[in-house]
């Protein structure tokens, strides 16, 4: 073991633990139905039926197979693959994160370059930015009228204050320094903005953007159980009431490995912008 | 003096200091700079003299007074006037080269990316940065370094007036010497105007016109305009045997070790605050100050 690096130590460990929580999780389930079968009441409603327990990994795995071979079918509106509930999720959290970006990053520019701007807009932003964003969505269902463009509003609210507190934070940040020496080469104001404060401030952005993704990706699925139809956040509450677990647990994972794929994205183009001073 | 290509005329900084009495770092500083000439400032740490320059650039505004340059009011930073500023001041987000061919590319839009990348890798070349260096960030540089970038990207522009905050303080003895020559070559070959702050007494002696000192702060003022009567062309090692040399560095030591502190501080008042000329010369043996500098033995050296 003391030949290999952190990294494959790490690695085996990971790989320990994966195989022991798995092994625990399998080992647990038949004491849980045991127990459920002695009470009265359960066995009166019907909750100690074998579908309702929890699923063993082996389950799961088998369903996950099953889902990921052919995650885009289309069988109605109850009945859609993985794949399709993602591609929803995904292009309600993209569409209303890339409109929160298009307004956050200019206006938070123009935060960060102006103080009097900065402390005007401030107390608004520090009452916006607590509320939850599903707070907004009986408000939004009542003036859009349209679900699936309500759960865009609300994925574009919860994205926005991140992205816009990081920008004006890096670009009010930026050093004097930097600007100077834009001044004594007489950049103008576009030109200094493009060429000296984006890329100084860029770190800092980034970092509101990969919060934001983060947090709008937490949001959806709330927000889809609550707006109903489609995405994978509908997908968790349809099973649910399908008593279903085996595929709400497969699609709790779905929702962690995309979220980690988001987060890794931005990771990348976090090390992309970085600079060492 | 009105006439001079720099002209400087009552210059009051001072500073909000948060409780109370403003810091006043100098008031009524007034003096000129004629076009082509090589002027250094010295005087101790925190007198004024990267205040004075961010002035003269037109990166700052003075509390009061005007600076004149060719007779324009000086109202705002141009490219006119270069500036190497004493941190070095580069993007760290971008390569020796380019932080040297934005500065380019600003001087002259017209030039092709090709021109400019020629021109600027040519100057990265005279303060002896070749090859892998200059694709490095600042951050993988060394301090010599980047500050041997940072005096790349003003002289690639050829600004009318240089303006250099301690140019050369991060560098060898071996570079420095090698840089200092660069300069004065592309001083020479010009009609450049520089003005230059540095610690360094024999630096200033081997490089300028004229040296001003600068009493301590805060009220400082620039005291005097020491000539520098060695003439040109200077090399290192011949100007130490020059008779004026000794006279006019012990002149420079003793402002600096004693009289700077002695005439800080003292208000002059209103009106007109210019320096008093100084010209030390063993060969014309008419020294316009009486007092005999080489007689001041507990000279304190400023540079360690
Ligand atoms: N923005 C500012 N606000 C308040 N005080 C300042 C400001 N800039 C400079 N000062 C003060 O002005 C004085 C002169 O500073 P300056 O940087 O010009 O000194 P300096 O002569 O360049 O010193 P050094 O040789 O150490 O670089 C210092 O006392 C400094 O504290
Ligand atoms: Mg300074």
């Amino acid at each position: 073991m003391q030949q290999l690096s952190t990294n494959q130590r790490a690695l085996v460990l990971s790989f320990l633990l994966l195989v022991g929580g798995l092994f625990l999780w399998e080992a647990a389930i038949p004491a849980q139905k045991a127990a459920s079968e002695l009470t009265e009441y359960e066995k009166l409603t019907g909750a100690g039926a074998p579908k309702a327990g929890v699923p063993p990994p082996s389950q799961v795995l088998v369903k996950a197979w099953e889902q990921l071979s052919d995650p885009f079918y289309d069988a109605g509106p109850n009945d859609k693959g993985i794949g399709i509930q993602v591609a929803y999720s995904l292009y309600r959290v993209l569409t209303g994160y890339f409109l929160a970006a298009l307004i956050a990053i200019p206006v938070g520019f123009l935060i960060g370059m102006s103080p009097v701007a900065y402390k005007a807009l401030n107390p608004f932003i520090q009452v916006l930015r607590p509320i939850s964003p599903l707070a907004w969505m009986p408000l939004a269902l009542f003036i859009i009228q349209d679900s699936n463009a309500s759960a865009i509003f609300v994925i574009f609210i919860c994205s926005i204050w991140p992205m816009l507190i990081n920008t004006a934070f890096g670009v009010a940040g930026v050093r004097k320094d930097w600007i100077n020496v834009a001044r004594t080469h007489e950049l103008g104001p576009v030109k200094t903005a493009l060429t000296v404060i984006l890329p100084a401030a860029a770190p800092t952005i980034v970092t509101g953007m990969r919060i934001s993704i983060g947090i709008a990706w937490l949001v959806i699925v709330a927000a889809e159980m609550l707006v109903g139809g489609t995405g994978i956040g509908y997908y968790v509450w349809n099973e649910w009431n399908n008593l279903d677990l085996t595929s709400v647990i497969f699609s709790i994972l779905v929702i962690g490995v995309v979220g980690m794929a988001l987060d890794a994205a931005f990771g990348a183009v976090q090390r992309a912008v970085a600079y060492a001073e | 003096m009105a006439h001079s290509f720099l002209s400087i005329e009552n210059l009051t900084q001072r500073f909000a200091s948060g409780k109370g009495e403003d810091l006043t770092v100098f008031e009524d500083a007034s003096f000129g700079i004629e076009k082509g000439e090589f002027v250094c400032i010295l005087g101790h740490s925190g007198c004024g003299k990267s205040t004075i320059m961010n002035i003269l650039a037109g990166l700052a505004e003075p509390t009061s007074g005007v600076v004149l340059m060719d007779g324009k009011e000086v109202s705002g930073p141009s490219l006119d006037r270069g500036v190497v500023f004493q941190n070095y001041s580069l993007m760290p987000w971008l390569s020796a080269l380019k932080n040297v061919t934005f500065a380019v590319a600003a001087r002259y839009p017209r030039w092709s990316k090709a021109k400019v990348v020629e021109h600027s890798t040519q100057y990265l070349a005279m303060v002896g940065l070749q090859g892998d260096a200059i694709h490095r960030k600042p951050a993988q540089l060394s301090g010599g370094m980047r500050q041997r970038v940072s005096i790349a990207r003003a002289f690639a522009n050829h600004p009318k007036l240089l303006l250099l905050d301690e140019p050369f303080g991060a560098l060898d003895a071996l570079t420095r010497g090698t840089i200092q020559d660069e300069l004065l070559k592309i001083w020479g070959g010009t009609e450049q105007t520089v003005f230059m702050i540095t610690h360094d007494v024999d630096e200033a002696i081997l490089l300028a016109d004229r040296i001003l000192l600068m009493t301590n702060g805060p009220y400082a003022r620039v005291a005097e305009s020491v000539e520098i009567t060695i003439p040109r062309p200077r090399k290192r090692e011949e100007i130490i045997e020059h008779p004026n040399y000794y006279l006019i560095r012990n002149h420079l030591l003793h402002f600096l070790g004693t009289r700077s502190k002695v005439l800080s501080g003292q208000r002059t008042g209103q009106g007109s605050n210019r320096p008093q000329t100084i010209r030390l010369d063993r060969m014309e043996e008419t020294a316009t100050e009486s007092e005999d500098p080489a007689q001041a033995t507990s000279l304190r050296a400023v540079n360690e």
